[in-house]
């Protein structure tokens, strides 16, 4: 019995956490670059929205998916476009988009409330379902979910073993010498900007589609592009690091419902709104640890001291400073 | 490779930072360009190296008319240029940094580019560790880095800014070797300085610029004298010595370790007496800079501890420590000195003024004015600090000293700095010294160690290995201890 609990809340963090994956991956590979896209929890709801209504409209989950991943290009190119080309603070233009995204997907989104649409179902993967143990678990989730656990891969392997990858890397880091060594520098932070759009966007349809089906207000993706934005801060901007953060959330977010059935006397508001405080002291624990203070403190246990050396991340250098020609 | 430059001009804005410029530059030759801060050597170099654009004039590489509208269209015609600010990646490894620019395709071969730098490194004698990241080198190291890449790029000409600000004496040697071999392969070097020592030592010719313009042309071998005149107009002097006895013991160390720079600090005890300039020399984060910051109470001592008139400091802040009279000039003046994007007048409002709930900017902008006159700082108080040249902002630096310090601690102060302005510094302190200010400053010039201190400590991996006054201190002597050679222990 016990043992069967522990699978169903496995299966449910990986299924969960799927759509933040989708997110912070995309800001993952923005922030690399230097730019800082602040309109995440905006932007999901947007295109959640988006990915709502054409769905219900055209029964195509492709063209819902499609359509929700363009409305994030076009307001990350807004955030990319104002901070790289016009010399905007990308975190003022970001906040503005923030709030402007999600009241214009309740304003637009009023008509289709409530409704049922379509959703994305499981699909589980022959043979491999079958496996003892691991196969429930891993393989009887729904595409989006496979998806994104590859690419939490694909991003790790791009950044660090491609050419790409390490020119990302570079302009993120200081603009002027990637300039200097022929990189097109505003052309990178652009492109990156767009591609962690995309994917946020790819989370919104995640959430309204499959995560938390259809459309309302509340949708109950809310708050959940800001938890993305620290979970990068935290996670060092390693892309595995990051998915570990994000997979930690989505633990804390099940085991708040599981605790409700447990503890029935605990007002179900607090359950709703722990994991958020947690995650919180969770990251600042991760932070406390890299102080010079801590590292004397575990000297003596290696281990430990191993373990916070991981858990260490800087920022881009560049984050949230566009190139600008000498 | 055969350039010539015709009439370059470069306006930033109002300014006019090269007046015409020409330039021939031989094939097979290392060519140096001299001159004072702010002469527009770097400017040029930049446009040569397609960095920045020129306003108007003629770049001819071989013969050939070339524009050069990015870094790239130069790099491909076989320019590489060594910016005095080392434009690499400190957070990417010394491997990522050597491909980076030059990988083409899609995936990294990181074994076959590893044995290329290997190969490289192997030709001129450098030590470099692929895997390491870029953070733990030294500048000289990144040096080497840089012209390795630029080399494995099919550079045929090797522009090198400033290259022997901020690297050891062994560095330098080894730099100066490498760029000799280069020169005899064929390759044509441009080696930009402001110390004459270095241009002596490595250059065929040498081409001085001044505010601007080409003050004169020379081949070696070079008179001093006559490039001096060239550089300034009229040759400055070298500052006296203050004369004043020391006094009484003000700060002292007993057995003080602490992290830090690349090796730390290791139990060291020393004490310094009321008026007594002290040179630390070493090499780049041999203990230096860490002992500087325990003194100025930036950092704290794991082990030991720093008294201060005979008062044990362990606890104390930095503002303690101000407040007690120590007084520290950090190397980055921008950084961690001034204040960017605030004016003069408000630094003063910060600095000098009391401390009133309106800000008293009468009083403030008449201390500005005074202060800017005395201490020739070429701005207005009006002007934003990072609007200053480094000559002027270590002119502000100084001027807000507060009166009559009891320790000063400078962070290699004449670093980047021309030889006039760095004597005009060194008065400026000595005056100090001579009413009793107790001064300590590192330099990685051993010149400058010799010339003002009177007394000289060398550090070398953390340990103070030498302690001698001026008048026991020889230039071998404390090479070697720089070099960590230790001279016959005391």
């Amino acid at each position: 019995m016990m043992e069967l609990s522990f699978q169903v809340l496995m299966a449910g963090v990986l299924a969960g956490a799927a759509p933040l994956i989708l997110a912070t991956m995309g800001e993952t590979l923005t922030e690399k670059a230097g730019v800082i896209n602040l309109s995440l929890d905006g932007t999901i709801l947007l295109s959640a929205m988006t990915a709502f209504v054409v769905a219900y409209e055209s029964h195509s989950l492709i063209l819902a998916f499609l359509a929700a991943g363009l409305v994030g290009v076009m307001v990350a190119a807004v955030v990319a476009g104002a901070g790289i080309y016009l010399g905007q603070s990308q975190v003022a233009v970001g906040f503005v988009l923030t709030l402007m995204c999600r009241d214009l997907a309740y304003f637009l989104g009023n008509p289709y409330s409530r409704l049922q649409g379509p959703q994305v179902g499981l699909t589980p993967l022959p043979f491999l379902k079958d496996i003892p143990g691991l196969g429930p678990v891993l393989f009887q989730q729904s595409w989006i979910t496979y998806a994104s656990v590859a690419l939490i891969a694909a991003t790790w392997a791009f950044i660090y073993r491609t050419r790409w990858g390490l020119e990302l890397r570079a302009v993120g880091e200081h603009p002027h010498a990637a300039y200097a060594r022929g990189i097109n520098a505003r052309r990178v932070q652009l492109t990156y900007a767009l591609v962690g759009g995309f994917l946020v966007g790819l989370a919104g349809a995640a959430f309204s589609l499959c995560t938390k089906p259809g459309w309302g207000r509340p949708q109950g993706a809310e708050g959940m592009g800001w938890i993305a934005l620290a979970i990068v801060i935290f996670g060092g901007w390693e892309p595995v690091k990051v998915a570990l953060g994000t997979y930690l959330f989505a633990l804390l977010q099940i085991l708040g419902i599981s605790l409700q059935g447990v503890l029935p006397s605990v007002p179900t508001q607090v359950f709703q709104v722990a994991p958020f405080p947690l995650m919180i002291f969770t990251l600042v624990f991760m932070h406390l640890s890299q102080r010079p203070g801590a590292e004397r403190w575990a000297a003596g246990r290696p281990w430990l001291l191993r373990l916070m050396r991981l858990l260490r991340g800087t920022a881009p250098r560049a984050l949230g400073q566009p190139y600008r020609q000498e | 490779m055969h350039i010539q430059l015709k009439e370059i001009h470069k306006f930033y804005g109002p300014v006019h930072a090269n007046q015409g410029i020409d330039l021939t530059v031989d094939s097979g030759t290392i060519h140096g360009i001299l001159g004072e801060n702010g002469a527009g050597k770097s400017t040029l170099m930049k446009i040569l190296a397609g960095y920045i654009q020129k306003s108007s004039g003629e770049i001819l590489l071989d013969g050939q008319a070339v524009e050069f509208r990015n870094p790239a269209m130069a790099s491909r015609m076989g320019i590489g240029m060594l910016y005095q600010d080392p434009l690499d990646f400190p957070p990417l490894t010394v491997l990522e940094n050597f491909m980076l620019g030059q990988v083409q395709g899609t995936r990294l071969s990181q074994a076959g580019w590893g044995a290329k730098l290997q190969e490289l490194a192997q030709h001129f004698d450098f030590q470099l560790d692929p895997h390491a990241p870029l953070a733990t080198l030294t500048v000289g190291e990144r040096q080497q880095l840089e012209l390795l890449r630029l080399l494995s790029l099919g550079a045929r000409l090797l522009i090198l800014d400033e290259p022997t600000t901020g690297i050891s004496p062994v560095q330098k040697q080894v730099l100066f070797h490498a760029l000799k071999k280069l020169a005899r392969e064929g390759k044509t070097v441009l080696v930009v300085s402001h110390k004459i020592e270095d241009v002596e030592a490595l250059c065929d010719r040498v081409t001085i610029l001044r505010q601007g313009r080409v003050t004169g042309e020379m081949d070696a071998p070079f008179d001093s004298e006559t490039i001096l005149a060239h550089m300034f107009g009229t040759p400055p002097v070298a500052p006296p010595k203050c004369a004043k006895e020391a006094g009484g013991e003000v700060l002292a160390f007993r057995q003080v370790s602490a992290q830090g720079g690349r090796a730390g600090l290791k139990d060291c005890t020393v004490s310094f007496q009321r008026g007594q300039v002290v040179g630390l020399a070493g090499l780049e984060g041999s203990g230096q800079g860490v002992f500087l910051r325990l003194a100025a109470g930036l950092q704290r001592p794991l082990k030991g501890a720093v008294f201060l008139d005979g008062r044990d400091m362990r606890g104390a802040d930095h503002h303690e420590f101000k407040r007690r009279g120590v007084t520290f000039l950090p190397t980055a003046r921008l950084e961690e000195g001034l204040i960017p994007g605030l004016s003069i007048t408000e630094h003063f409002a910060l600095a000098a003024c009391r401390q009133t709930f309106l800000v008293p900017w009468l009083d403030a902008l008449k201390e500005a004015r005074t202060r800017v006159e005395r201490f020739k700082i070429r701005g207005t108080p009006e002007t934003s600090v990072e609007g200053l040249s480094g000559g002027n902002q270590q002119r502000l630096l100084l001027s807000l000293i507060p009166p009559s310090p009891k320790v000063l601690l400078l962070e290699q102060p004449t670093r980047g700095l021309d030889v006039e302005s760095a004597h005009w510094m060194w008065q400026h302190l000595l005056g100090l010294c001579d009413q009793g200010t107790t001064i300590l400053f590192s330099s990685a010039e051993l010149d400058e160690i010799l010339m003002v201190a009177d007394r000289v400590l060398v550090f070398f991996n953390g340990r103070i290995v030498l302690d001698v006054t001026a008048a026991q201190a020889d230039p071998e002597r404390i090479g070697a201890a720089i070099a960590g050679r230790a001279p016959d222990s005391e």
